[in-house]
């Protein structure tokens, strides 16, 4: 993984392609991050945070039966067990406590299933920040309990409206609002994209995954794994368990959903900020994601990942809903673990390319980046095929 | 210099203030005569909006005129065709997302722009930090890039923004996107602070919603950028009728603040 350089960019992909009432603040937030990323007590107090209210470190769990069905090694990293049940949690825990620093009193975030606006309105309750959610229609319909619980967290949650009313339109809505707002109030986005320093910024605080599940994978005597899995979207999870590996051997592999493949089937564009793959028509107007999980239903991909492909470092494939269906149910009755639709994806790829992709026996570590909770009442009517 | 900037800085020089009305392309079947009814109706320059789908600095007024140009199949290309039909005798800027023109190339829709007869572009979500390939890509072609200053901005940033500026600054009246307000807003404070960087003229858009801030406007900067309220008559149907209606209201009230 690398740092961008001095304009925010990863190779040709990143960037700060904002309005000018935006600069100021993107200035600023970079600023505030590398002091206090460089700074022993800020490290020590996101460190802490992590330890004793998110539960960290988070376990790498063999999964013995799973293995021996598909002849490797699987492991397991368990994002999943964080609180608020992903690893959204570990960036939101990041950026709270920034914002306290840069003596802001007032967050807001998009959301796309839901799970990094409850991250972001527990970080928020956490540290008596107010907080606005912004989440499409359409999501809060798909997700209308993950709305009751960030109001029970004492945020406010407004339905976006506009556009497609899903997960590019709630970002569209967050940024018009940061906009009026920005004095007060720091944008927490959710993962690896946007304009520098968030790509950057959030992949910093994302890379505690990798860092734990290096050392863990030595522990279990499982040395270096020869294949990373996990999913993406817009790539935190992948950006933070990537960072533990990327200097090893050792093979990185996004998964993307087969609607939402902006790696697979997008083109260079400038979305929301960065310049990236897009899902774009020939006009170049933005394309919507289609998928099962609303956490991919995302048109673009983090830079970082636009250029770890470009280079080759990862590769980045996709999956289609009905493979996610069968490995959720898979993981679910051989291991006695529900995950997410998104993380469902990362396992999908590896039932599906061990023996041609992925070698017989060969040691793999797979990002379990979340828990089923959210899901089951859609896959209890996808598998009776009343969705 | 530009065409365009010569001709704003000679509108100037004649004393009078701008009036530049935005209209997004493609909103009505009939937006083309919307654009000569704006001339007629006093503009002095037009923006010509270019749809795109995810408007970041916009607000709801002109993403729903967005969406109604998407969903009649507007794009950069028919566009273009409309306004060959179109001798306004005023210069056009169009105002649209970095997207686009990535999109299509960038040297490609600078030319484009040229053949359409547009000499400006406003392009919000182009910063001046990622300024340096569009720039570039127009340097030989007559396409004023215009940028914005906002609020926000700090004295130690005016100077460069103003100074990459073509044909005018655009000072953003308040930290908001697009769309009508009641608030005054703080046009003046950024205008003062434009002239003190830069000999531009500086024209104040955003949130401009009303004949009598269009003049309080005037008092105090080259030119008055109308958007969201026209677009608002535009959406209701009033037709071009209605769009010259609109937009001599808003130059009578200018004018009269000029002679008072």
């Amino acid at each position: 993984m690398g740092t961008p350089d001095a304009r925010g960019r990863f190779g040709d992909f990143g960037g700060r392609f904002v309005p000018e009432a935006l600069m100021p603040a993107c200035l600023e937030l970079e600023e505030a991050f590398i002091s206090a990323w460089s700074d022993p007590a800020f490290v020590a107090q996101y460190r802490q945070t992590l330890a004793d209210f998110v539960g960290r470190p988070t376990p790498v769990t063999p999964l013995p039966r799973l293995s021996q069905k598909l002849g490797v090694r699987l492991f397991a990293k368990r994002e999943d067990l964080a609180h608020t049940g992903s690893h959204k949690i570990n960036n939101v825990v990041g950026q709270t406590l920034l914002t306290q620093r840069m003596g802001k009193t007032r967050i807001i975030a998009e959301t796309g299933a839901g799970q990094h606006g409850v991250a972001t309105a527990t970080g928020a309750a956490r540290l008596g920040l107010a907080c606005t959610v912004f989440m499409g229609e359409v999501d809060t319909v798909r997700q209308e309990l993950n709305v009751f619980r960030m109001e029970l967290l004492g945020a406010r949650v407004v339905p976006v409206t506009s556009g497609s009313r899903t997960l590019k339109d709630a970002v569209n809505e967050a940024m018009r609002e940061w906009v009026t707002c920005v004095a007060d109030t720091h944008y927490c986005i959710g993962s690896v994209m946007g304009p520098h320093p968030f790509p950057w910024m959030v992949r910093e605080f994302q890379t505690v995954i990798g860092m734990e599940a290096a050392s863990q994978m030595k522990d279990l005597g499982a040395g270096t794994p020869d294949v990373v899995v996990a999913c993406v979207g817009g790539g935190s999870n992948a950006a933070g368990v990537f960072a533990g590996f990327a200097n090893t051997d050792a093979r990185l592999i996004g998964v993307e959903a087969a609607g939402g493949a902006a790696i697979g089937i997008g083109s260079p564009g400038v979305l929301h900020g960065m310049r990236s793959m897009i899902l774009q028509d020939e006009f170049g107007q933005i394309e919507e994601a289609h998928s099962i999980s609303a956490g991919l239903d995302y048109p673009g991909i983090g830079p970082e990942h636009a250029h770890l492909a470009s280079t080759q470092r990862a590769e980045y494939y996709a999956v289609g809903d009905d493979e996610v269906l069968d490995a959720l149910s898979l993981l679910s009755e051989n291991e006695g673990i529900i995950p997410a639709l998104e993380t469902a994806h990362a396992l999908a790829w590896i039932t599906r390319e061990v023996g041609s992709r992925v070698p017989v026996g060969a040691t793999i570590l797979l990002n379990l980046s979340g828990r089923g909770d959210k899901d089951v009442a859609q896959v209890r009517s996808l598998l009776r095929g009343e969705l | 210099m530009k065409t365009l900037e010569s001709a704003l800085r000679a509108l100037r020089a004649s004393g009078r203030t701008a009036l530049v009305p935005y209209l997004m392309a493609g909103a009505t079947p009939d937006w083309a005569r919307h654009v000569e009814a704006a001339a007629l109706g006093g503009a002095d320059a037009i923006e010509i909006g270019i749809p795109f789908s995810d408007p970041m600095m916009d607000g709801v007024v002109i993403q729903e005129a967005g969406l109604r140009a998407l969903a009649a199949g507007t794009t950069f290309e028919s566009i273009g065709r409309q306004l060959e039909t179109v001798d306004v005798g005023v210069p056009l800027i169009a105002m649209t997302y970095y997207n686009i023109f990535l999109h299509h190339g960038l040297e490609r829709s600078a030319g484009r722009l040229r053949d359409f007869g547009i000499s400006g572009a406003i392009v919000p979500d182009l910063s001046l930090e990622e300024s340096a390939e569009w720039t570039a890509a127009c340097s030989d072609t007559d396409v004023a890039t215009v940028f914005l200053v906002a609020p926000s901005t700090p004295s130690s940033r005016v100077e460069a923004v103003a100074g990459l500026s073509e044909g005018f600054v655009y000072a953003s009246a308040r930290m908001a996107v697009t769309g009508a307000s009641r608030e005054v807003g703080e046009g003046d404070a950024v205008v003062r602070r434009v002239r003190a960087k830069s000999d531009l003229p500086v024209y104040v858009g955003i949130g401009v919603s009303t004949p009598e801030q269009a003049a309080a406007t005037a008092r105090v900067s080259d030119g008055v950028i109308v958007g969201s309220a026209l677009a608002r008559v535009v959406l209701s149907g009033e037709g071009a009728h209605g769009v010259e209606t609109f937009v001599r209201r808003f130059r009578d009230a200018i004018d009269q603040s000029a002679t008072a």
